[in-house]
């Protein structure tokens, strides 16, 4: 097998030893033991994993204009150019950047009214994904990794947790994959890199099946007699890791849109985020848990209007295209969409038409699963400075999100003799946003 | 057209100062001297009376307006504006009202043109369209594809039988007036970058002129850009050759200020006016056209968005990010 290099093309090979030192080895020390020696006192377990429920994330990278998405106030001072447009929603109107997207609003709802009162890319991307207020020291499960433990049947044979975004070489402000903290590494994210699927790697022509058996059942049995003495949270990881490595191989075309037909990937468009959508579509068919696709970068300090015709122009037709696919595939009603960011950005327009860093006003979208479709959460004032209506932070998304796929984020995980909350136990769900 | 004139660069001066309640993002003077017209972070046509002060608002549009142009006899001012709208607007009436209102293009107008022989107004947008309209009557007389990217900024030349247009990867496409295939004339690569980084595109010709003989064009925008998100790239002013395509000559500041060309002119005493915006501050720029630098530049109290030359070539009005109009002299 080839080894893991740490750059260029290389990155996209998936040899079994890459795969185990990403996903394993790589977070050995801060994982907790798997199997029997997680349990979990929440009310989680196999009615929900045998639901199929399923998340999407979509992560606008750089923190996106709220104003310039869904808080549209055209002809305030801080309105900007754009126009508001009606969608498919009697009275909801949204940024006219985003007219397909308007169209699936029945299927979507806004909560306009989160107050992060954070400006720190780094901090608002960990925030807005555990749910939790960053404190030095702790570390938190990703929403991908809370999701995949909760959610992902115990036979499964995918990752239940994938990251899929552009190849390194952008801004580093995500660490390249989530993290599990205590959950262990088992529900770290995989990451897809540029629309492609992983480059898998076959067994070595030289080795013979005959010979492939022996050896595997060789490392079987040596690494029973290792458990028997010495049973690791890594031990166990290492072998969960390895056969699924082998199963991953197994199922290497879900991980290939070029299999998707020619009509479905030409309404994607040839974007590569629309390429990422066409596999997040995939992905949940086949029932990964949580699958989160980045699209980057709305940063935008420096003529902020023109980046976000730009950058939306990109999201807002495969965005619009997975909702529908969805809806009319009947996953919509088991698979929850978010779209969120680390932050918004400022409603005062600066001298170079750019927006800055905003965490006091800003919104995300949820929708599918058993959230209400249509509705509005939270109202801001007249040109978005202020919440003035329902104020929510990370910690209550998070607890809507995993509710909204019937997992009871306000129960607790037992790891190893200590409880860890699933989620922020200072925050609650937004209740009335759910059915 | 501007008239003959002879001033001092070096005795630019501050004249006046009128202050609107938003940013400004556009200005433009009255070919007859009566009025500065502005657009600014709100959705209306300001006119002021550069004698008097007084201002009116006019409205019509239903977004910021980017652009403007007036007929050669300064009877009607064209503006044209992000909601996509050409409006037509009697210049000399008490409160104007708008005497066409043309749903012009599918996105932003970026920029309009107006003939030299005062028959046609040409715009441009994020359609990545050019649009040639009857001055008079306001219908549609060519639709021009053939860019491929928003086009940021276009002009006639001197004989109006030609309009070249600049797009946001810096192609040039000149358009024969009796032809609606375009000839594609330079594509000026320093007006145009791709950050890696932020995975975005910037650049276009923010600014446009042509020089008094008609035998160069000015593109101006920003270059070197290595931080698209924060503005961070030089101003450039991109001298070429319309007949043939060829990059004469690229303008710069002395110190590589940081920002975007926003505003061009040629003055008839024969050289460029150049105004910049952006991180470096705001300057106004002096350039002889044979050397790359400056030979004199002057600090604004802020960041230029936009700038237009007098009637008689003595002042320039310059709209800016700090809600102001301001007018220099350059005698």
């Amino acid at each position: 097998m080839k080894r893991h290099r740490p750059c260029g093309s290389a990155v996209h090979d998936f040899s079994r030893r890459a795969f185990l030192s990403r996903t394993t080895l790589g977070s050995v020390g801060m994982a907790a033991g798997l199997g029997d020696i997680i349990t979990s006192r929440t009310a989680i377990a196999e009615q929900v994993q045998a639901k199929n429920k399923r998340v999407l994330n979509i992560f606008l990278h750089g923190g996106v204009s709220q104003l310039e998405t869904w808080d549209p106030k055209p002809n305030t001072d801080t309105g900007g150019p754009f126009r508001a447009i009606p969608t498919s929603v009697p009275g909801i109107h949204i940024c006219e950047l985003l007219p397909f997207t308007a169209k699936q609003m029945h299927r979507l709802s806004i909560v306009r009214s989160l107050d992060t009162n954070n400006g720190d890319h780094a901090r608002g991307v960990v925030e807005m994904t555990t749910g939790h207020r960053r404190m030095p020291g702790a570390d938190f499960p990703h929403l991908g990794a809370v999701t995949a433990r909760c959610l992902m049947p115990k036979t499964f044979s995918l990752p239940g947790h994938v990251l899929i975004r552009s190849s390194p070489g952008g801004r580093n402000v995500e660490s390249e994959f989530h993290s599990a903290a205590y959950l262990g590494p088992r529900f770290s994210s995989m990451a897809i890199y540029d629309g492609n699927p992983p480059k898998f790697e076959d067994r070595p022509g030289e080795i013979t099946d005959e010979a492939d058996v022996r050896r595997n059942a060789f490392r079987e049995r040596v690494n029973e007699r290792f458990s028997r003495r010495r049973r690791t949270a890594e031990t166990e990881a290492y072998n969960f890791s390895f056969d699924q490595a082998r199963e991953l191989l197994a199922n290497r075309h879900v991980f290939e849109i070029s299999r998707e037909p020619a009509g479905d990937q030409e309404r994607y468009g040839t974007s590569q985020f629309g390429k990422h959508c066409l596999l997040a579509r995939r992905l949940l068919e086949n029932g990964v848990p949580y699958v989160q696709v980045n699209h980057a970068d709305y940063d935008t300090h420096h003529e902020n209007f023109d980046f976000h015709i730009e950058q939306l122009g990109e999201f807002d037709q495969p965005f619009a295209t997975l909702v529908a696919d969805l809806a009319d595939r009947g996953l919509l009603a088991d698979t929850l969409i978010c779209v969120m960011s680390e932050f918004g950005r400022t409603p005062q327009i600066n001298k170079t038409y750019g927006r800055d860093h905003w965490g006091t006003a800003w919104s995300v979208v949820l929708g599918g699963s058993s959230i209400q479709p249509g509705a509005v959460i939270g109202k801001t004032n007249a040109n978005g400075t202020a919440v003035t209506d329902r104020a929510v932070d990370h910690g209550h998304i998070f607890h809507t999100i995993l509710q909204a796929v019937g997992v009871d984020s306000t129960g607790e995980f037992e790891i190893a003799g200590r409880t860890f909350p699933v989620a922020d136990p200072s925050r609650g769900a937004i209740a009335e946003l759910l059915t | 057209m501007t008239a003959n004139a002879s001033v001092d660069p070096q005795q630019t001066k501050l004249l006046q100062e009128y202050k609107l309640d938003r940013p400004l993002t556009a200005c433009h003077w009255d070919p007859r001297s009566r009025f500065i017209f502005c657009g600014a972070e709100d959705f209306l046509v300001h006119r002021i009376d550069p004698a008097g002060g007084q201002r009116i608002s006019l409205a019509a549009h239903d977004s910021w307006i980017r652009a403007f142009g007036s007929s050669s006899d300064g009877e009607t001012l064209y503006s044209g504006g992000y909601d996509g709208r050409l409006i037509y607007w009697p210049t000399s009436a008490e409160k104007p009202e708008p005497a066409r209102i043309i749903e012009a293009h599918q996105g932003w107008i970026r920029a309009i043109a107006v003939s030299p022989d005062g028959r046609s107004v040409a715009t441009c947008g994020n359609d990545r369209l050019v649009k040639v309209w009857d001055a008079d009557s306001g219908t549609l007389v060519r639709e021009l594809p053939g860019h491929a990217s928003h086009v940021y900024n276009l002009i006639y030349s001197l004989d109006s039988r030609w309009l070249f247009s600049c797009d946001l990867k810096g192609v040039v496409n000149a358009w024969a007036i009796d032809s609606e295939r375009p000839r594609t004339l330079v594509t000026v690569e320093q007006l145009h970058g791709y950050d890696t980084t932020f995975r975005a595109d910037i650049g276009g010709a923010r600014s446009i002129a042509l020089r008094g003989d008609g035998g160069q064009l000015a593109l101006g925008g920003i270059t070197k850009v290595s931080n698209a998100f924060a503005g961070v790239g030089e101003i450039i002013v991109a001298l070429v050759n319309p007949a043939d395509g060829k990059l004469d000559l690229t303008l710069q500041s002395k110190d590589k200020t940081t920002g975007t060309t926003w505003g061009l002119a040629w003055h008839p005493d024969g050289f460029w006016l150049g105004l910049s915006g952006g991180s470096g501050g705001g300057w106004l720029y002096f350039w002889k056209g044979d050397t790359a630098e400056e030979f004199f530049r002057l600090q604004l109290k802020n960041d230029g968005r936009g700038m237009s030359l007098s009637p008689d070539g003595k002042q320039v009005a310059l709209a800016h990010a700090d809600n102001h109009l301001r007018t220099y002299s350059l005698v």
